[in-house]
């Protein structure tokens, strides 16, 4: 069975059809990509199976569990995390309470043992202690652990992104263009991270990227996306190849 | 060792001088108005600090704290009346006045629980929004909560209430010693303790995720709605606390002790401290409450300094109502300097790292 299946998504902001009619289903343990032009409707989509956004129409189930209504909260806690386009880190928190505050949804102890100090709030902070340093540790982040996100430089800011996301031990990552904003010795590592991540934590990865260097070299799957509708799907290959893509992207007028 | 060192020095040295005001008070060195004076500022960082939580932690606007206290103050006198109280209208003491110092504590928790509901029914609807309106709701339930209690006859409305004196001297019958001045000691480290290992753990760590990126809190599994509903009811019942010692030091409440000013005083405090400082807080209650004490005896004498130099003309009087010309001015000149108040974002212990060697702060 598929871990994500989107079954006819439509999307309607007002009188604007900003997707119509999108399927797809990931399986456990591959790596999709989804491309397209500026404003085919790609944040969209991730948008709409992170929770932010109730359809229009259609239906999403992650690992059985239909989506619709759920808060974000809620579908983060299902096993779905997202990295963002413009890095969302708080930045006046440390690196590790970062990665700490990933693991909210699962402290396992409520506000009066907080209050209270009890021992099972105890157990559970040195518990999200370990986990957290263990994960800094993981993405070679941990010299940073003290400094606030702000003063780090971008490349390793979305890291520090990556790893938080990685901190709710999500079964889907979806990346939001990972690699924008990076310089090409930021990519190159970006992309040995990112392939790195997929092959040590056994997710799928669904991923939004402009770069076609990052796209070709990672992906399995790939998905086409132009004004709200899937314009072709497939492998690296048959996509570079395709005539409706390369028009797409080029203009039609290209041909 | 030195953890043990560190673990109890704050709690050793806050006891010694709680234990000596305590002393002195109870052998009279300490005259009724510095004890009034002292009792003052303890209420006003216990509001404070736990406005701070929703303005300065969480980053929203509450414009309406004041509100939230008037709900513990009357609930507490009309608890303390009713149950230590002859009165007309509410009827005999219900209970033996030997039972007051066992029975205050419970007054002061159920004023504040009913302050956080009357938190929870203002935070409901209006986290539906932000900002702007926030402020315009909470300063709307201010003025509500005012009106209904001056529109509610049997307990005063406008002449407001009193007969709250009846527990203190049942107190103090019991045993003869400065009840309200251990209530208010007590009440302020409790809420500041409360306040303080909720900002500390990763639970309330959601509080600052909210403020500084919600849509990242949503999306890596807080659950903004109810870290925000948590916040905003621990908030207001510590103000409700707040309010319950209030009317109990003065033996006397009137609703308009917490009107709209009320509420500015209240983010002139968390302001000039910090925004997310506990001790900035902490800090700016007692300079304020010392600021506030000291425009009583300054006004009067700046007025016989200018009238001496003859500045002013002579039917011309400074009156105690310019207290609402320079607190404002405060704001407005903190407001240019420091924006960041006192502390800005940081704790007594950030800017003296030293600290920490002696004092564990958790």
């Amino acid at each position: 069975m598929a871990l994500l299946a989107v079954h006819n998504l439509t999307q309607r902001f007002g009188g604007l059809q900003a997707l119509t009619d999108f399927n797809i289903s990931i399986a456990d343990r591959e790596f999709v990509g989804l491309i397209g032009p500026n404003g085919a409707g790609k944040t969209t989509v991730f948008n709409l199976v992170s929770g932010f956004y109730e359809p229009t129409e259609g239906s999403i189930t992650f690992d059985g569990v239909p989506t619709r209504g759920l808060k974000p909260h809620s579908v983060t806690a299902l096993g779905i995390a997202r990295t963002f386009q413009n890095i969302r880190l708080w930045n006046n928190m440390s690196v590790l309470d970062n990665i700490r505050l990933a693991r909210h949804h699962w402290l396992g102890y409520s506000l009066w043992d907080a209050l209270l100090r009890t021992r099972r709030f105890g157990d559970a902070e040195a518990g999200v202690d370990k986990t957290s340093w263990e994960m800094l540790e993981l993405m070679e982040l941990e010299a940073y652990a003290g400094e606030f996100p702000k003063n780090l430089p971008y490349g390793l800011q979305r890291r520090v992104e990556l790893a938080r996301a990685l901190s709710v031990k999500p079964r889907l990552l979806l990346l939001d263009e990972p690699a924008a904003g990076l310089n090409s010795a930021d990519v190159d590592g970006l992309i040995r991270v990112v392939d790195w991540i997929y092959s040590e934590f056994g997710i799928s990865i669904w991923m939004i990227e402009h770069q076609m260097k990052v796209v070709m070299a990672l992906c399995e799957r790939i998905v086409v996306l132009n004004f709200g509708r899937i314009i072709a799907e497939g492998s690296p290959g048959q996509i570079q190849a395709d005539p409706g893509v390369i028009g797409a992207y080029l203009g039609d007028g290209m041909l | 060792m030195h953890t043990a060192v560190q673990r109890y020095t704050l709690n050793i040295l806050l006891a010694l001088v709680c234990l000596g005001l305590v002393l002195a008070a109870y052998w009279d060195l300490l005259d009724s108005y510095v004890l009034t004076v002292l009792m003052f500022m303890g209420i006003n960082i216990i509001f404070a600090a736990s406005l701070n939580l929703v303005n300065g932690y969480m980053g929203e606007f509450s414009c309406g704290h004041g509100g939230f206290m008037c709900v513990g103050a009357y609930v507490g006198s009309v608890l303390s009346v009713i149950c230590f109280s002859s009165n007309k209208i509410l009827g005999a003491a219900l209970l033996p006045s030997t039972l007051a110092p066992w029975i205050f504590p419970l007054i002061l928790l159920a004023s504040g629980f009913s302050a956080a509901l009357f938190g929870l029914l203002v935070a409901l609807p209006s986290f539906r929004t932000r900002g702007d309106y926030l402020a315009i709701i909470t300063i709307a339930a201010n003025y509500i909560i005012i009106s209904l209690v001056e529109n509610i006859d049997i307990i005063g409305g406008p002449r407001g209430l009193s007969g709250m004196k009846r527990t203190m001297n049942a107190m103090r019958d019991v045993a003869d010693i400065p009840w309200m001045l251990i209530w208010v000691m007590i009440g302020t480290l409790v809420s500041l303790t409360l306040l303080r290992r909720l900002v500390s753990s990763t639970y309330g760590k959601g509080i600052r995720a909210i403020c500084q990126n919600e849509v990242a809190a949503e999306i890596m599994g807080v659950n903004t709605d109810r870290v925000k509903i948590v916040a905003f009811m621990l908030s207001s019942a510590l103000a409700g606390v707040a309010g319950a010692l209030y009317a109990h030091v003065f033996g006397y409440v009137n609703a308009q002790a917490f009107n709209i000013l009320k509420s500015t005083e209240g983010m002139v405090m968390v302001y000039l401290g910090g925004m997310g400082s506990l001790s900035g807080s902490v800090i700016a209650a007692m300079v304020f409450t010392l600021l506030v004490e000291g425009l009583r005896f300054g006004i009067p004498a700046l007025d016989s300094l200018l009238h001496a130099a003859h500045v002013l003309p002579a039917d011309v009087v400074l009156s105690q109502i310019w207290k609402w010309v320079f607190i404002p001015l405060l704001l407005i000149l903190l407001m240019q300097f420091r924006p960041e108040g006192i502390m800005g974002n940081r704790e007594l212990w950030d800017l003296f790292p030293r600290l920490k060697r002696w004092i564990r702060f958790r």
